[in-house]
Order: C-alpha cells, then sequence, then structure tokens
C-alpha cells in the first residue's frame, strides 16, 4: 500500500515511521504530481496556518480536495483542521469532512495535555491520547461517527465515510492501533 | 514537572507539562521557520508568511550587537502584545542561567522559553533546571556535548547556536555540521566505547546511549544565528537539522514579507533546486551582515 504523508511542514516523519512498521509504503507529499498513485493520505499536526499558506502557494489544495473525495484521508490536528468544513475563521482548507473545529481549544501551550482515551472501535484497552494545543470537535452533522470523547465530553476522534481525523497525536506514541485502524480503511 | 491533573488516578491519568508535551510541541514545529519579531506588526507579518512561531524581543539580535549594554528578557506587555497578535505559538528568551525571568515568562502563558545566549547571561556557571518548569524550554548548541548538557537540564528541543545578528551563515554551518558529525562518530561506537565518548564531550551517559541508538539527537534540532536567505535556510536543512530560526535576516532586509514567505518555502522545498532558484528572485536587499571570523564570535561563547 502508498500512503501519502502531506510533508509541507510538521510531524510527518513521525507517521511514516510508524507506515513503514506495519509494511505500508510511505511517501512524502509537497507537489500535486506527487499524489498520483497513492492509495492513501495522511495530513500531519504541525501549524495548521503554516500547512494551509504552503498548499495554497504550490497549488495543492484542490488537488488535495479531489483525492480526499475519492481516496481515504487521515488527519491529526492541524490535518484534522484542514479537513474540516468549519473552523470559525478564515484559513485556507481542505474542508471535506461536516464537522466543525475550534483551533487551540485547550489553550497555549502549558495547556496541553495527554490522557487516556476510550476507543470502542480499538478495542477495550484505554489509547494514551497527546493532546498539544489541540483542536476540538464542537460540532458533527448526521453522517458522523464518534470514535472518542474525553472525560468531559468533548469529541477528539471522528470518522466519515473515507475520512478520519484526530484532535491528537498517535504518531508521538508507540501505540500503533489508530494507524492499523486507518490501513484497515484503506484496504477494505 | 509533571503535573498530575487528579493524583487518586481518576480523570483518566491526565496529566500537563510531560516530557511527551515538552518535545512534542517541538516536533510539530519541524520542517517550519520561527521568526524574531519585536512588534505585533511584524508578529502579524511572520504568520502570514507562514511562521511555525515567532520570538517576541525587544530588539533583534543585531540590534544587540550594535547597540551592546545589557540585553535583558523582554517587557511582558509586549510578549503579551504579540500572543495576543497571533494564533501561531508565541516564544521568548530569558538569560542563561535566570530562572526568574523563566518563571516570569511561564507565569504570562508563553508557549516555548528560549534560555539564550544572545541575551547577556545571568550566571557564569549554571544553567536553568528546567525540569522543573511546565513550559518546555529550547536552548543553544556548539556540539554534541553541549546540546545533551542541556537536554540533561531538560531542554525539550536544541537550536545549534550559529552567530546572531551577524547574517553571516558561517558559524550556523561549523556548529550544525559538529553537532551532527559528533553524532555520526558516535553512531560508530561500540557499546562499550560509549562511557569514555561521554567522559570526552561531556554528556550524561544515558542520553548519549539514547543518541547512539536513535542515531540522532532525542529531542528536535533548529538552526539558528546568522540565516539571512532562502538559500541560507536549505542549506542548513540540508545538513540535517529538523528546521530554520531566523533571527535579524528578516526584518532587517529591504522587505521582509516577501522574504520570510521565501524562506519558510525554501525550508520545505529544500532539496528542490527549482523551487530554491524561484523563491530566491527579487527579494529586495538582504540584511547587510558582519562577516565573523572564529575570533570574534562573542555570543556563540556563551553557555557552559
Amino acid at each position: 500500500m502508498n500512503i501519502g504523508v502531506l510533508a509541507l511542514q510538521g510531524a510527518f516523519i513521525e507517521h511514516e515511521k510508524t507506515l513503514r512498521s506495519l509494511g505500508a509504503n510511505a511517501v512524502e507529499v509537497r507537489l500535486p504530481a506527487q499524489l498520483d498513485d497513492l492509495d492513501a493520505l495522511i495530513i500531519p499536526g504541525g501549524e495548521s496556518t503554516t500547512i494551509g499558506k504552503l498548499a495554497v502557494a504550490y497549488r495543492l489544495l484542490e488537488p488535495l480536495y479531489r483525492f480526499a473525495i475519492s481516496k481515504p484521508v487521515w488527519g491529526t490536528c492541524a490535518g484534522m483542521i484542514m479537513l474540516a468544513k468549519d473552523i470559525g475563521r478564515d484559513q485556507p482548507l481542505i474542508g471535506v469532512m461536516d464537522i466543525q473545529v475550534n483551533r487551540n481549544a485547550f489553550g497555549r501551550q502549558v495547556d496541553s495535555f495527554e490522557t487516556d482515551l476510550t476507543v470502542p472501535e480499538l478495542g477495550s484497552d484505554p489509547f494514551r491520547a497527546v493532546f498539544i494545543r489541540a483542536p476540538l470537535v464542537t460540532g458533527v452533522s448526521a453522517g458522523v461517527q464518534v470514535l472518542a470523547r474525553l472525560p468531559e465530553g468533548g469529541i477528539v476522534a471522528v470518522r466519515q465515510r473515507h475520512w478520519l481525523a484526530t484532535a491528537f497525536h498517535p504518531e508521538l506514541t508507540p501505540d500503533d492501533r489508530f494507524h492499523r485502524y486507518f490501513l484497515e480503511m484503506v484496504g477494505g | 514537572m509533571a503535573d498530575n491533573l487528579n493524583p487518586n488516578g481518576s480523570n483518566n491519568g491526565a496529566q500537563k507539562g510531560t516530557e511527551t508535551l515538552k518535545r512534542g510541541l517541538a516536533q510539530m514545529l519541524k520542517g517550519g521557520v520561527i521568526m524574531d519579531v519585536v512588534t505585533p506588526e511584524h508578529a502579524r507579518i511572520a504568520e502570514d508568511a507562514g511562521a511555525v512561531a515567532v520570538m517576541a524581543l525587544e530588539r533583534v539580535p543585531a540590534d544587540i550587537r550594535a547597540q551592546g549594554g545589557v540585553a535583558r528578557m523582554s517587557d511582558p506587555s509586549l510578549i503579551e502584545s504579540i500572543m495576543n497578535t497571533v494564533t501561531i505559538p508565541v516564544m521568548a528568551k530569558c538569560r542563561i542561567g535566570h530562572f526568574v525571568e523563566a518563571q516570569i515568562l511561564e507565569a504570562i502563558g508563553i508557549d516555548y522559553i528560549d534560555e539564550s545566549e544572545v541575551l547577556t547571561p545571568a550566571d557564569d556557571q549554571y544553567h536553568i533546571d528546567k525540569h522543573d518548569f511546565k513550559v518546555p524550554f529550547v536552548c543553544g548548541c556548539r556540539n554534541l556535548g553541549e546540546a545533551l548538557r542541556r537536554i540533561g537540564e531538560g531542554a525539550a528541543m536544541i537550536r545549534t547556536k550559529g552567530e546572531a545578528g551577524t547574517g553571516d551563515v558561517v558559524e550556523a554551518v561549523r556548529h550544525a555540521r559538529t553537532v551532527l558529525g559528533d553524532i555520526r562518530r558516535l553512531s560508530t561506537l561500540r557499546p562499550d566505547e560509549w562511557m569514555t565518548f561521554a567522559k570526552e564531550i561531556g554528556a550524561p551517559y544515558e542520553l548519549i546511549k539514547e543518541t547512539a541508538e536513535l542515531g540522532r539527537l532525542p529531542v528536535v534540532n533548529f538552526a539558528a544565528g546568522g540565516v539571512a536567505t532562502p538559500a541560507d535556510a536549505a542549506l542548513m536543512m540540508q545538513l540535517g537539522v529538523d528546521g530554520v530560526f531566523v533571527g535579524s535576516g528578516i526584518f532587517k532586509s529591504g522587505d521582509p514579507a516577501k522574504r520570510a514567505k521565501a524562506i519558510v518555502e525554501a525550508v520545505t522545498h529544500y532539496n528542490d533546486s527549482q523551487i530554491l532558484a524561484e523563491v530566491s528572485r527579487e527579494l529586495g536587499e538582504a540584511m547587510v551582515g558582519i562577516h565573523v571570523e572564529p575570533d570574534q564570535v562573542v555570543l556563540g561563547k556563551r553557555g557552559w
């Protein structure tokens, strides 16, 4: 399987390592032509303003949208923001998922946190989730499946059709169940 | 220090200020450019150009060099006005060893503290015990021993020092080559040679072991100190750093907005010479720059 990782900026190498450890071929994507021959794409964590501006400057936004219409895409943190249709501010987005997302929803870096999440789709063991200046899903439309919530109720992982979005960073922890889950989405 | 939100084990073991969180923010900045700014207007230009973070300062290093005197932490009001202007992370500098300046920066909610040789050192022997803080720290280094001593003290990100405020990339290149060369040398050693290597370079053994096993520093490593052009930035990336700090190089140049955007694009496309040629065109005047001979290095030598 050829899995692209958007490599404009951010923690793309961490995703590539996990993908390779699971036997997938990870391909860095910086220009539109590099989307050819990919089975799926991951949009990593990073600064969503930077990723959006670079996507516009190198005419990637429209190709990314067309790619997402037909192929599986997973966004983590900044990637979740890129996939959302509504983030309540003017910023370049791919905008395919029917979710509302709040950037920096928990505050500044000193408010970043890690916590155990219950994710029924991944089995009964808790998933240690790392939230860094993280976004939060504040609204979902019908057809969006909520995969995980914080103990306080905030939505932090969602799936809609062949799109997956997580507000936290599974690429920063050794637990590879989210990557396996995404590869199953791609394979199935 | 890691802060258990609820020590009795409920609240799903939620924690703040852990190493994973401190190092993780730096991981999110990789492949990006962190820009020195002295006003909210500069900060907006930097964010619009695609900076991943800004460093809030009262004076850029070129002015610190020119004006002399004691350089200290910036006024918290200035830093807060910049924090209120942009959505990207905001960093600020404290003096080497000045843990009270660091406490103040943490109190105003800064995202990253740079314990920086660009300011006048407050302590000529000791750096800050950075484990004591929830906010992450970045520190400068010239070689692997210095990098691992800072990580040992709790730094969650490293930058090679270069020579700030010069617009001359030679020291940045020297320091990046030294750190990365030291790591390459370490990775050729047998495990029974690690302890003597640790002794030789003055680094904690556990971090030597971790670096040898990873084949890289255990934290993110940016270049800094003298980067003035897109080509300089791409040079540092091709040498093997994870991203670039640009201090005086942007706002001491003729067209800061255009140069800032060009450097951001050069860091993303650092291996694509066609794009590098494109973004290097018509940027206006670069900062004038001061060439530094090794015996003229002032700031880079600070740090112990």
